[in-house]
């Protein structure tokens, strides 16, 4: 064994494991070391805990050795701070809940724990997921390992960043207008985006219920599709998943992608994209004919509405779901002359800036007199997104576009600016207004060195097709094997 | 529909938000930006299009009336900022 235990993937790991090559105890240190010695480097976790994953890794050694390990025994990996985990503090990238040891876990680490994973700690976010940088935490941003000025995307930048520096063998984000998808791309890692209701949502702490999907980031697709299999599927605790069977995500690996129709949106490739973006994401649909697949002009009318659309839904749904913040039952509390004042003093220093000009945000678009000219008006532009895709289904069965308009921007760059920040989001939002899977996969590098994502979208519940068309791309390539000079 | 300061301080108490006095400004001036920018949404002619509510069809989403087991309440009050007799304590109210 050449190659460190830590710059590893899941699907190379587990064979290992399986041979009793390698054990996980040895994989989780070679990983806890890592992130003492660099961490500091790039901030990528808010919460590690040790003593949890040595004993996470104890415990899927015995289950390696009496021949009872699914795929992600043993496997390290780091968790969004944005889902509960029992007894491991969460924190929502937030000071108001600095302190908060949740008393239960999230559907999708109780899955995680029964297949035997190991969680190494709680990586950093924007705060409440609300941004697109990472520069939003309350406990520092995180930096792109490719290059430590600029940053890493967000709000699921420290999974992102984690995966790519080898820090986490792979990641759980959350994506409400691409937090996994951008953030993955700026990083050079894989991030998925499932349908909305496919994976539950029960234990994942609401921005916007309408939109939010937690999702793998991973060093390569395969990866992906393994942690996708063990996390998606109905919960009778979360009404909003979806009794839709789950297939075998790695079934179609490998398969050839001749003849796939890959609808390409003109929408996508106009004004406001960067030219070395376009050529990489260009030179990928290029690959992608190589392999056999057949381009298709498709046009998704209502794009340019689709960030207008978002940041009034979504904030909407988020000044309601971050109601619940008042200092009462959990989290910090600042003193106040009366309750309201308590309730005041407490919101004030325990949300940073982005967040409450969200919430305010959306308690403005909701309040009396301006419901139908903003939040109903969005959510009826949300059903032409919709329709947008499904008249595009008829003509193709992926969509290929770039995931953010630009590669990795320099920190501190846009903070000033919170309407050029939400503009970045411009391709990843439709997917989420329209419900729909998508995925981020390495497709080159820009002159200064930092990474370029191709996305693909797919139909509702389309994951396995979208995985294959993702895999295909990616083992013409080699864009994945890179590492950054950390 | 642009806002006034006045109209800022009001949407920041309903959200039960009391602004810095340096950011009055800064967030009445970003928020207006923000609203002059979703007045897109106005070029478009949605009538007859129904709101989309459920972006997955799912419907009537219901359960047995069973009792099932919750969170007991010393664990409830694990985190809270102040609590007496299994009670949260909150400043008087009354």
């Amino acid at each position: 064994m050449t190659e460190p235990l830590y710059s590893l993937s899941i699907s190379r790991l587990a064979p290992l494991f399986a041979q009793g090559e390698v054990s996980p105890v040895e994989v989780t240190e070679a990983l806890l070391a890592r992130i003492k010695e660099r961490d500091g480097e790039v901030n990528t976790y808010i919460t590690v805990d040790a003593p949890g994953a040595r004993a996470m890794a104890r415990e899927a050694a015995a289950r390696l050795s009496q021949g009872d390990a699914t795929p992600l025994t043993g496997i390290p990996l780091a968790l969004k701070d944005v889902m509960v985990t029992r007894g491991l503090r969460t924190t929502c990238g937030s000071r108001i809940l600095e302190n908060f040891i949740p008393p239960y876990d999230a559907t999708v680490c109780a899955r995680l724990r029964r297949a035997g994973a190991v969680f190494l700690g709680k990586v950093n976010m924007d705060e409440f997921a609300m941004g697109s940088s990472t520069e939003n935490s309350a406990f520092g941003p995180s930096h792109n390992p490719w290059n430590r000025d600029y940053i890493p995307g967000g709000s699921s930048g420290g999974s992102a960043a984690a995966v790519a520096a080898d820090l986490c063998i792979a990641s759980l984000g959350s994506d409400t207008g691409g937090s996994i998808r951008q953030p993955a791309s700026l990083c050079g890692v894989v991030g998925l985006k499932p349908t909305y209701g496919r994976v539950s949502r029960y234990g994942l702490v609401a921005y916007a219920s309408s939109l939010d999907q937690i999702g793998p980031l991973t060093k390569e697709v395969r990866d992906a599709a393994i942690l996708l299999q063990a996390i998606a599927g109905h919960d009778p605790k979360d009404s909003t998943s979806v009794k839709a069977p789950v297939p075998d995500y790695q079934a179609m690996l490998g398969q050839e992608i001749k003849g796939l129709k890959i609808g390409v949106p003109r929408e996508f490739f106009g004004a406001g994209l960067d030219p070395e973006v376009e050529a990489a994401v260009k030179a990928a649909l290029k690959t992608l004919t190589g392999l056999g697949a057949e381009l298709i002009e498709v046009s998704l009318p209502h794009t340019e509405y689709a960030v207008a659309t978002y940041y009034v839904l979504a904030v909407a749904e988020a000044s309601s779901n971050l109601a619940r913040y008042d200092g009462v039952k959990y989290g910090c509390r600042a003193e106040g002359k009366n309750l309201l004042d308590m309730y005041a003093q407490t919101r004030t220093r325990g949300f940073g800036a982005e967040v409450r000009r969200r919430i305010m945000l959306g308690t403005y678009t909701l309040s009396a007199g301006y419901y139908e000219a903003y939040y109903r008006k969005a959510s009826q532009v949300r059903a032409l997104i919709r329709q947008d895709f499904e008249a595009a289904w008829r003509q193709c069965q992926v969509i290929a576009t770039p995931v953010s308009p630009t590669p990795a921007f320099r920190l501190g760059e846009k903070v000033d600016d919170p309407l050029t920040m939400y503009l970045s989001d411009i391709f990843t939002i439709s997917a989420n207004l329209g419900g729909i899977p998508g995925i981020s996969v390495p497709c080159g590098f820009s002159s200064r060195g930092l990474p370029i994502g191709l996305q693909l979208m797919g139909p509702v519940f389309g994951e396995a097709d979208l995985l294959k068309a993702a895999y295909a791309f990616e083992q013409a390539t080699d864009f994945h094997r890179r590492k950054p000079p950390l | 529909m642009a806002l006034t300061r006045d109209e800022v301080l009001h949407v920041a108490n309903l959200a039960r938000l009391s602004l810095l006095p340096e950011e009055i400004e800064l967030f009445t001036r970003q928020l207006n930006d923000i609203l002059a920018y979703v007045e897109k949404l106005q070029e478009l002619d949605t009538t007859g299009v129904p709101p989309l509510a459920h972006v997955i069809p799912v419907f009537n989403v219901l359960r047995e009336d069973e009792v099932t087991s919750g969170l007991s309440r010393e664990v409830a009050l694990e985190n809270a900022p102040a609590r007496e007799e299994g009670a949260f304590v909150v400043p008087r109210v009354i």
